[in-house]
């Protein structure tokens, strides 16, 4: 096993290494894609071979310690990766499409003059999402999980001459942030109750600990810790209430978006849920909550994604909606088909992010759909990619998202709770209708842009091989349903099987017959207007924070920018000065005023004199 | 003899470099270099017999301990001794002090033997002060430290130095002043408990004084400390200082001489007055917290690049007083790793203002932005230590916080919770400083030719960022050197909150 724990090791740092060498050395374009996109390559080749060793396995561990980071006391902390069947599929999946999206940047990218400064901080991307994912304890996964935000934060704000995305980037750092925060407290009250930041051992000292003070399910302290990593959670994934940084994320280039903002980093609060689960299962009413905000969300990133113009916005709320089902998954106890739709997501999401920028790539940095169509002739293996991410989406019967969304409703039905498989039915018929409007809109009907460029031959590779994954993807699961335990689903009725197959049908004609009568694009009926803008604007989030939050912290911070506490040192300073000026006034050499307050001291001090005596 | 040549070493420099001015103005500079380089002479031995394994670090707290009669009468003597925590500080100061004179190298022109006088009995002074284990000593080296500051802010400073060199020099004057009556109070308390007339710390700390006094007495030593940190509400003199100091100026007050108040609780206020202290935490930690939190507030509506680094330095501060109250061997780790990572981080900061102000002759955040396109390797710096400020994970800086909230959070969650929204407001003016500065438009096209940073320039900053780096991946060797110290603290603290 010890070959194998050094091979782990070089997961994480394979990347690491490129991004420093990448940082410190002037290669030509044709080194830096070497290096950046073959160090990818090499970790996906590394974790599909682990992925062989360990076929036959269902329950495997295997770990790698690169070194003490702090020993204090009780406190220690080691640099430890730890691999076992969740964190395999999580850097397979990671590595995998990472270097799909890095060879698709090769073409993307070209032109760009800061070609060096996007590869170092795409791999060092990976690198932190890969401690991430194989961190055995929650320092080191608060490490990863930092460094995938700054660099989300970097490369949202590439191009950092416009001062949109620099404000972007800066939305998204400051409000995963807030979660971030919340995370860390997390993590020093579960120091302080379990006397450990390991992983594992959390998972086992907990039980010990919280299910022998208590008996009924309901353990406040489990639950404050479980609420607190759902806060970290909660901001990475984008879920409510700290969704709204996502849409604007899209600000960064295409690829970025594909690679952090649809199939990794903002998969990490689901990961960090599946991975603390056995914490999490002495929350009940924690994992309710879960299951609700992941509803909540789904609905509401669905609803936004219906009427969305910017094409990128369109993915970036479906993101925020898919995301919300495997929450919901992993709210009901379903973490395995979480994990599983993670990866379809992952896989399906990635191509329409990659196709979307190859769109964009074609038709002069275009976001709008309405000024695309009619594309379907022009762009065939765009048009294509695009069809089958749009299906996968929609999950059409036999794509890769439909096993893997069939498996979350019915996994819900089977929790129970018909009200949130109701809601996530809406949320279904939702997203089946904005993947065939999009579609509709951007490939078919009268031709307005015509592309100027044709896809690069790196770009055409990925878009195919992540077809071909979206297509195929979902086939297997049988390794993944062993990840964590599932719920019985045997018992569903005719309606709870049939319903979910086929409203996408129905959604997919609801669209075409809209496509096709041109109401798309149309302006709204008044009456409507001032919903379809709450409904367009993510239900007015941003409006909303801005006005309890980020004005009053900003007036009440202008309002003391001289510094309050300063006045009174200022006060006695001038007070001090005003004295000497009184004072002065005594000495200034005129013989005439020294007399006359001579004369004045003498009367006072004679009505002094004289008020004593009548006294007496 | 060692610590009293490490002592001489920059009080000699400065005196050599203020004579060797008449004879050529560019020969003061090179003097202070070479003085500088021979202080680390002294701790070659020191450093290269250091083990690296902590359990077989000596038992005795002092790893050189040295005591020359001065003043006999009073029982004063020259008393200096050196430890782990100590000897962490001093590289620190000698670090950062070649740092500030690289800084100075082509910023200061006139005046330049006073300059170096100034710059290196500043040093002096704060070696003096974490050396000096004699407390009348110590106040005597508290002093100096603090009027060759003051010649450097009103001498080299900007716009309105003399109000900020003025109102420096009376608020520590104040502390001071403070300090030598509790001083006082101090050995007089003692002489009447224990009938032994001492100023000597190791004598002093056998019997802690008792009684409602020593309360009174420790406070008083508490707030000449907090000037200094600076905490909440003494805070307001740092802002205009560092504004209005040269960049060195700025590096030594940000790096070394704040650290004086941290270094002052730890060594002094803690063991001499264990119960004291104990009554004061909450109160302390309250302040810690308030100032993390006003200071993250006032820095993030700053328009001067300066004053907004200089109140970020307030909040960071906050931490370490939060980290020295808590009683607690993490925060008090914490606390000493935040003074190394702040002492680096913020003056890798004020050297990056110093270069853009050397550049553009502006410190306005809304005259710069774009600064990246022109200079991409200092904006790439800006970046790094804007980072790091805001206490990214692998930096020395999250080492510090992580363990100061964690050991904190343990006896005061709400406290700590609070503080741990500074992480928040930390990422808030951190990135509006990168925002402002290195992002955007650039507002002055035609300065393509102003200059990347020169090799000289690139070799400090990048030894700032690996030292950061090294303090934030491998802290150990740093929290091995300080325990025996610290260690002994927090079982103190132990025993008297058993005994209250």
């Amino acid at each position: 096993m010890t070959d194998y724990s050094s091979l782990l090791a070089l997961v994480p740092l394979l990347p690491l290494f490129s991004a420093l060498i990448l940082l410190f050395s002037k290669l030509p374009k044709l080194w830096i894609s070497i290096f950046a996109v073959g160090s990818v390559a090499s970790v996906a080749l590394i974790s599909l071979f682990l992925n062989v060793i360990f076929w036959q396995q269902s329950d495997f561990v295997l770990t790698s310690s690169l070194g003490t980071w702090i020993n204090l006391a009780q406190l220690n902390i080691n640099f430890g990766l730890y691999l076992d069947p969740l964190s395999l599929v999580m850097i397979t999946i990671v590595s995998g499409v990472g270097a799909l999206i890095h060879l698709y940047s090769t073409g993307f990218m070209y032109q760009d003059s800061d070609f060096k400064r996007y590869f170092t901080y795409l791999n060092l991307f990976i690198s932190a999402m890969l401690f991430l994912v194989l961190a055995d304890n929650l320092l080191l996964l608060y490490l990863g999980w930092e460094g995938v935000g700054l660099c989300s934060y970097l490369l949202i704000g590439f191009w950092y001459q416009d001062r949109k995305n620099n404000l972007a980037a800066n939305k998204a750092f400051l409000m995963t942030r807030i979660g971030d925060t919340a995370m860390a407290i997390g993590l020093f009250l579960l120091f302080t109750q379990l006397g450990t930041l390991d992983i594992q051992e959390i998972q086992i000292k907990a039980h010990a600990v919280w299910s022998l003070t208590n008996d009924n399910n309901n353990n406040t302290m489990a639950s404050l810790c479980c609420l607190l990593l759902l806060g970290g959670a909660v901001g990475k994934s984008a879920q409510l209430p700290l969704q709204n940084w996502l849409p604007d994320a899209m600000a960064g280039p295409t690829p970025v978006s594909a690679l952090i903002h649809a199939a990794t980093m903002v998969t990490a609060g689901i990961y960090l849920i599946a991975r603390n689960s056995q914490l999490f299962q002495l929350a009940p009413d924690v994992l309710y909550l879960v299951a609700l905000i992941g509803t909540f969300t789904l609905l509401l990133g669905a609803s936004a994604a219906m009427v969305q113009t910017d094409l990128k916005r369109i993915l970036a709320y479906s993101t925020i909606s898919q995301l919300g089902y495997m929450f919901l998954a992993l709210g009901v106890g379903a973490g395995a088909s979480a994990v599983f739709h993670l990866m379809t997501h992952a896989f399906f999401k990635a191509l329409l992010f990659l196709a979307a920028g190859a769109l964009i790539y074609s038709l002069h940095h275009e976001h709008n759909i309405f000024k695309m169509g009619g594309l379907l002739k022009k762009l065939p293996v765009v048009a294509v990619s695009f069809a089958i991410g749009c299906a996968a989406l929609a999950s059409l019967p036999f794509t890769a998202g439909f096993f893997s969304k069939e498996l979350i409703l019915a996994q819900v039905i089977a929790s129970g709770h018909s009200g949130l498989w109701w809601a996530a039915i809406l949320g279904a018929f939702f997203t089946a209708f904005y993947s065939a409007r999009l579609f509709f809109v951007v490939f078919l009907g009268p031709t307005q842009l015509s592309p100027n460029a044709k896809p690069t031959k790196s770009m055409s590779l990925a878009l195919v091989i992540l077809s071909v994954l979206s297509l195929f993807g979902g086939i297997h699961p049988e390794g993944l349903k062993n990840l964590m335990p599932q719920l019985d689903t045997d018992g569903l009725s005719t309606l709870q099987h049939w319903l979910p197959i086929l409203l996408p049908f129905i959604a997919i004609s609801l669209a075409w017959w809209l496509f096709k009568t041109k109401r798309f694009g149309k302006p709204v009926p008044t009456f409507m207007q001032g919903v379809h803008q709450l409904v367009k604007s993510g239900w007015a989030f941003d409006h909303l924070y801005q006005t309890i939050f980020v004005s009053p912290f900003k007036y009440l911070c202008q309002v003391n920018k001289g510094d309050f506490i300063d006045l009174f040192y200022r006060l006695i300073e001038k007070t001090s000065g005003r004295l000497h000026m009184a004072f002065s006034q005594f000495q200034n050499g005129q013989l005439r005023r020294y007399n006359a307050s001579l004369v004045i001291f003498c009367i006072l001090a004679f009505a002094w004199f004289i008020r004593g005596e009548l006294m007496l | 003899m060692t610590l009293f040549i490490l002592l001489l070493m920059p009080l000699l420099g400065g005196l050599l470099a203020w004579y060797s001015e008449r004879f050529d103005a560019g020969l003061p500079k090179k003097i202070a270099l070479l003085s500088l380089l021979l202080c680390w002479l002294p701790l070659i031995p020191l450093l290269s017999s250091m083990p690296f394994d902590a359990s077989s670090l000596p038992r005795s707290q002092w790893l050189i301990d040295e005591s020359y009669p001065w003043i006999p009468f009073f029982n004063i003597n020259a008393h200096l001794a050196l430890d782990g925590l100590s000897l962490l500080l001093i590289l620190l100061t000698l670090l950062m002090g070649l740092v500030a004179l690289s800084s100075a190298w082509h910023e200061i022109t006139k005046r330049t033997g006073l300059f170096y006088l100034n710059l290196l009995w500043t040093l002096a002074g704060v070696l003096g002060v974490f050396l000096a284990i004699d407390l009348f000593l110590f106040f005597v080296f508290w002093e100096v430290m603090l009027v060759p500051m003051y010649f450097l802010i009103s001498i080299w400073g900007y716009e309105q130095r003399h109000y900020a060199a003025v109102k420096f020099f009376i608020f520590t004057q104040a502390g001071g002043l403070l300090m030598l009556i509790s001083l006082c109070a101090l050995v007089g308390i003692h002489y009447q408990q224990t009938g032994i007339l001492t100023f000597d710390y190791l004598i002093l700390i056998q019997n802690p004084i008792s009684g409602d006094l020593a309360f009174w007495v420790a406070l008083g030593f508490t707030i000449a400390f907090l000037v200094k940190l600076p905490a909440l509400p003494f805070h307001s003199w740092l802002a205009d200082a560092h504004t209005q100091a040269p960049t060195a100026a700025s590096i030594i007050l940000a790096a070394v001489l704040l650290k004086t108040g941290g270094y002052g609780i730890i060594r002094f206020v803690l063991p001499l007055f264990p119960q004291a202290s104990i009554q004061l935490a909450p109160f302390m930690m309250l302040l810690g917290v308030i100032g993390i939190i006003y200071g993250a507030m006032m820095a993030f509506v700053q328009t001067d690049l300066k004053r907004l680094v200089a109140y970020s330095s307030v909040s960071h501060m906050g931490f370490v007083l939060l980290g020295c109250f808590a009683f607690n061997i993490y925060a008090l780790q914490g606390a000493v790793m935040q003074m190394l990572a702040h002492g680096i981080s913020t003056s890798a900061l004020f050297v990056l203002v110093g270069m853009i102000q050397h550049r553009y002759h502006t410190r306005d955040l809304n005259e710069l932005g774009g600064l990246w396109l022109n200079l991409p390797k200092l904006s790439a710096f800006g970046l790094f230590f804007g980072i790091a400020s805001l206490g990214m994970p692998g930096l020395g800086n999250f080492v510090a916080e992580f363990l100061i909230l964690i050991g904190s959070f343990a006896q005061y969650p709400k406290l700590t919770i609070l503080a741990a929204s500074g992480l928040i407001l930390a990422a808030v003016y951190s990135l509006l400083l990168i925002y402002k500065t290195f992002f955007g438009q650039t507002k002055r096209p035609h300065d393509s030719k102003i200059a990347d940073t020169n090799t000289k320039e690139w070799c400090t900053l990048i030894s700032m960022c690996f030292i950061l780096i090294y303090l934030g991946l491998h802290p150990q060797p740093f929290f091995d050197l300080v325990p025996i110290t610290l260690m002994k603290l927090s079982f103190i603290a132990d025993d008297i909150g058993a005994l209250l």
